[in-house]
Order: C-alpha cells, then structure tokens, then sequence
C-alpha cells in the first residue's frame, strides 16, 4: 500500500485543523504517516487519535520553532530518502511551503503548492489567477510534494490508534547548513479568542471604509463567531495587523461566508477570498468592483449597516 | 556588501491572464517588474545608503547592487527599470531551453548565477504576482547553503559582523531571526515605499550593463531546465465560470436588517 507523509502543524500545543484535512486527503492516497516536530508530543498524539493516522514519528530534540524551515526540510528530507513514500503533505504556511520548497530540492522531487483538492491518484486541484482559473496537475518526479490551503475538504469525526515512533535528533547530528538562521524571539499573533483567519467557516474583513475604526467590523464578527480580516490598505495604514491581512500578499481564505466591509475589491484583495463560498459586502459606494463578486451586497454606510446587523443576529441567536 | 536582488518580469496585475499550452499566456499581456521585488530593489538602496561612507555604491565604495533575472530578452525593461531605481548592473539567464521551468529549475539557474559570484545578501520579493508560490528564497537558501530570512518586515546588518537581523512576519506572529552572511532575504510589501525611478536614474539606467548569460555559459545542461523536464506538468485548465450575479440592496436604513434575512434564509444563523 502507498505510504504518505504528513507534516503536522501545532502551535500552543494544539494540532491545526488543516492538519486533519491533510490526513483526510491522505486517507484517499495510501496509508497516513504523520511527522510531528515537537518536544512536547504528549498532548499532540492525544489530539491526533481524532484525525485519520496510522502512524506517528515524532521528532525531538532540538527546538525547532528555534530555526527556519532547513532543520525540518533536512530531517523530512533523509525520511523521504528512507521510506519512500508517495506523496508528503503539507498545509499550505508560511513555514510548510518552505519546508516543502526545501524537499522538493533535497530529494529532487516535484511540487505543487497552494491545492485546494488532491485525487488518490494524485491529481492536484489549484485555482489561480486570483481564482479566475481552475488547473488540475501532477507531480511526475520522485514524491509527490504537495502543499494544501486549508478549508479544502469537510473535516469529519474520527478516532485512530496510531502506532508511534520516536527519533531523537540532536544539533550535531545535523548538516551545519541546516541551522545557519536562528529565532532570536517570537511576538506571537493574538487571537483575542476568535478563529484563525485561514481556517476560518466566516471571515468578516474591513478595508479603507473603516477609517481605522475596526469596532463595527470586530462587533460583526464576534456576532457570528468569525474571524476579523483587513485589506491591504486597511493593514498599510497600521489599522490592522498585518497578520490579518487577506489578498495578494496576505493570507488566502476560502470560508463558507466571507463578509467584505468598506473594501473596494481591488484585485489584490479578490485575489485572497475570491474563492469564498459566500461572499457578502457592505460598500457605500455603488459601483465598488466588489459587487461584481457577491452574492449579497448592501449600498450604505458601514457604520450605519453593521451595528444594526449585529444587533440583528444577536437577536435572532438569542 | 555586494547585494543580488533577484526580480521577474510578470503580466501587469490588472491584466486578464489566461492559459495557454499548459502556461501562461505571457505574450498577450503587458508585462511589468514583479511589483513586490520593487521593495528587495528599494531595501537594497537603503542598506547601501545605510553603510557607505558616501551614501552610494558603485566602483571604489565598496557596496554593490545586482539586478539578477532569468526570462525572455524582453525581461531587460523590467530589469531596466531596477537599474533606473538605483541598481549598478545586472545579469539576464534568457535562453529559448528556459520556458516553461518549475520552480526547481528557476532556483537550480539563479544558485548558479549567485554562487559563481561573492554576493554577501541576496534580496527577494516574497512572491511574483503571477506564480504565487513564494518558494524561490527558500530553495535558494537550501542550494546556496546561505541562511534563511524570509518575509522581513525590517532588516537590519552589522557590516564589521557579518551578523544580519530581521523581523519575520508570518502568521504565527512577528519572529526576531539573526543570521552571518551570507543570507537570503525576502521582504515583505511593509518594509518600504519604493523610489519611482529618478529622470537621472532613467537617464543613467540606459548606460548600465546588463549581462545576458544563456545555460551553456552556466554550464547547465538543457535537459534538466525548462517545461520537458519540470517535475509536475499542468493535465489541463479551465477559466472558471463568473459569479451569477447576486443581489444589490441600497441602505434606506433596513440595509442591516436585509443583510440578516439574507443569512437566515442561506440558513447561516
């Protein structure tokens, strides 16, 4: 049976959702082998008994998140030359698309990234073009390397019994040329309690519109339990953190409900929701392209429109 | 320092881009420099204003700025307008064997071009707009045997050192990372605001060189570059259908009240 690695995203000692939609795109390939960089694995194997694995290595002895992605890609790398596996999956981070690019060039392997479906014969789905384009495509050389967006499959409730195994590792033991960068110190994003951005089922987001007030937005969001967003000029304008920012060079979601307020629809910003199951925006300006894209979309004021929704929701949760 | 600044020319952003062949359509489409390498161009500029003695680089100062570009000969305008910005030279990979390479290839080309020279910083853009991959930095870094510093949101070297810093900002927050050259850098579009090009700079521009290397003068066999031997191959492509047009209320002080009938008949709350 064919193997498949799946690299395992965790921070704050929980796994990702988009790590179980790796080991559901998995499942369809082969049998699911989850690679877990981590010190601290205890709680981590506990939440993976919930996802589709079979087994489990985990990694430890070095501080990982101390490193760019080379000591990962390094050590994937000799696991790949070991084991030989079909295909290595990853969600679709920062980290995980450089710890794939990394891989791919360790093993002289192909790679796809940014897929939204993978077939059990390995057939990648991506949309491109800012989503205006559908393309279907394949590795053909050495493991197949792919990188996948999360909220590209329905996660569903599972229970496995991995069969775990350890590996020890230590900074001697690795190539000197996989630990030249270090992390000095991390300010890690606040949440403030809400989801993830990518992963995400309603994403509420605010753009010029706001004029830097994102109370209105943030109320709205919490109404619906959803993430809070921002347009480039909203996050250029230091009204939003950056790690908030959705479009061309921010974060790519795909929610069931993506809610766009006071956002133009510049396609630097379509490029990053345009994939959005349902897309609503709030806009006073009649003729903003963002229009064009959505399924519901109120001409007014935001300050006005969104307070009174809020309130709306409220009452209908209540 | 001696700096590489790695760049692509790109269909304009507003240009409707279109497949063809299992490629992109470039020929149809106005092309551009990658706007986001606009910000590696400008932090280069600034490092060097940074650290030389005469606010400059060029012969005789020490500092040095490389416009490096693999592409079709027509990639020279958007390497022309790097130069215009401030840049010294630059080299252009532009062989006919090229088109249609991977990633894998597009990095295995620009290592061959960096380490045949003594480049102490290479600065990237953290994707072009076309592709969207954002791998190039970290396979250069893996080739290069540099270290790696993606998505600075600031960079800043200490010369005498070596050592280089950066505020890496991902999605897991906002990382300190240190490093001794030499480095990859990739900058994010908050770093800077990029110089428009000078009428001097333009003037000065057309008199910069730009060397055009094809593979055999990199020793690289064609064989291993170009779409024949990319390591994944585009089955087929298809424009996806447009939005139906959805429904468009104007705010006659209901507009938040339609908006929560609308979620309750898609049965969202």
């Amino acid at each position: 049976m064919s193997q498949v690695f799946i690299l395992v995203d965790h921070a704050g000692g929980h796994i990702t959702k988009a790590t179980s939609e790796l080991a559901l795109f998995g499942k369809r390939i082969g049998e699911v082998t989850a690679l877990i960089f981590s010190n601290e694995s205890s709680p981590l194997l506990e939440e993976l008994t919930t996802m589709a694995v079979d087994r489990a290595v985990v990694i430890e002895g070095i501080n990982f998140d101390s490193y760019s992605a080379a000591p990962v890609a390094r050590i994937v790398a000799n696991l790949i030359s070991e084991k030989s596996p079909s295909a290595f999956l990853v969600s679709s981070t920062v980290k995980g698309k450089e710890v794939a690019a990394r891989a791919a060039v360790l093993t002289n392997s192909g790679l796809i990234t940014d897929a939204i479906d993978l077939t059990s014969e390995l057939v990648a789905t991506q949309s491109i073009f800012g989503g205006s384009t559908t393309v279907h495509s394949q590795v053909t050389h050495g493991c197949a390397i792919v990188t996948l967006r999360s909220n590209s499959i329905e996660v569903e409730a599972t229970t496995s019994n991995p069969v775990v195994e350890t590996v020890v590792v230590s900074v001697d033991s690795l190539d000197p040329s996989a630990l030249l960068d270090q992390v000095i110190s991390l300010e890690a994003t606040v949440s403030g309690g809400r989801p993830e951005l990518t992963e995400a089922a309603i994403v509420v987001s605010g753009g010029r519109g706001t004029n830097g007030d994102f109370t209105p937005v943030e109320a709205l969001a919490d109404s619906l339990g959803a993430a809070v967003g921002a347009s480039r000029a909203a996050t250029d304008a230091g009204w939003y953190p950056h790690s908030h920012q959705v479009g061309q060079t921010g974060k790519t979601v795909s929610p069931q409900l993506y809610l766009a307020c006071g956002i133009s629809g510049a396609i630097q910003h379509r490029a990053g929701m345009q994939t959005s199951k349902m897309i609503i925006a709030v806009n006073k300006d009649a003729e903003a392209p963002i229009f064009d894209l959505v399924d519901f979309g109120v001409v007014g004021d935001l300050f006005a429109v969104l307070p009174q929704a809020t309130a709306g929701i409220l009452s209908k949760k209540s | 320092m001696k700096i590489a600044v790695c760049v692509k020319q790109v269909p304009d952003s507003w240009a409707e881009k279109k497949m063809a062949g299992g490629l992109l359509d470039r020929a149809s489409v106005d092309a551009v420099l990658n706007d986001l390498d606009e910000y590696a161009v400008e932090e280069a500029l600034r490092l060097v204003e940074t650290h030389s003695p005469t606010g400059a680089s060029g012969e005789g100062s020490g500092h040095s700025i490389t416009i490096i570009s693999m592409g079709p000969d027509r990639a020279t305008e958007a390497i022309r307008k790097a130069l215009s910005m401030g840049a010294d030279d630059a080299i252009l990979i532009s062989d006919p064997a090229l088109s249609g390479s991977d990633a894998l290839a597009t990095s295995l080309v620009l290592a061959a071009v960096i380490g045949a020279k003594d480049f102490d910083l290479i600065l990237c853009g953290t994707e072009s707009t076309d592709a969207r991959m954002s791998v190039i930095p970290a396979m250069l870094a893996q080739r290069l045997g540099f270290a790696q510093l993606t998505f600075a949101g600031s960079i800043s070297v200490v010369p005498e050192t070596s050592q280089i810093t950066i505020a890496r900002m991902t999605d897991v927050g906002v990382e300190n990372m240190k490093a001794k050259l030499p480095a990859v850098v990739s900058v994010i579009e908050k770093i800077n605001e990029p110089r428009y090009p000078s009428f001097k700079g333009i003037m000065a521009s057309k008199k910069k060189t730009i060397e055009v290397k094809t593979l055999s003068d990199l020793g690289i066999d064609p064989a291993t570059v170009g779409m024949s031997a990319a390591w994944s191959e585009v089955k087929d492509a298809q424009a996806r259908p447009p939005r139906a047009a959805g429904v468009k209320v104007v705010d006659d002080g209901n507009g938040g009240n339609a908006l929560v009938n609308f979620l309750v008949e898609k049965r969202v709350i």
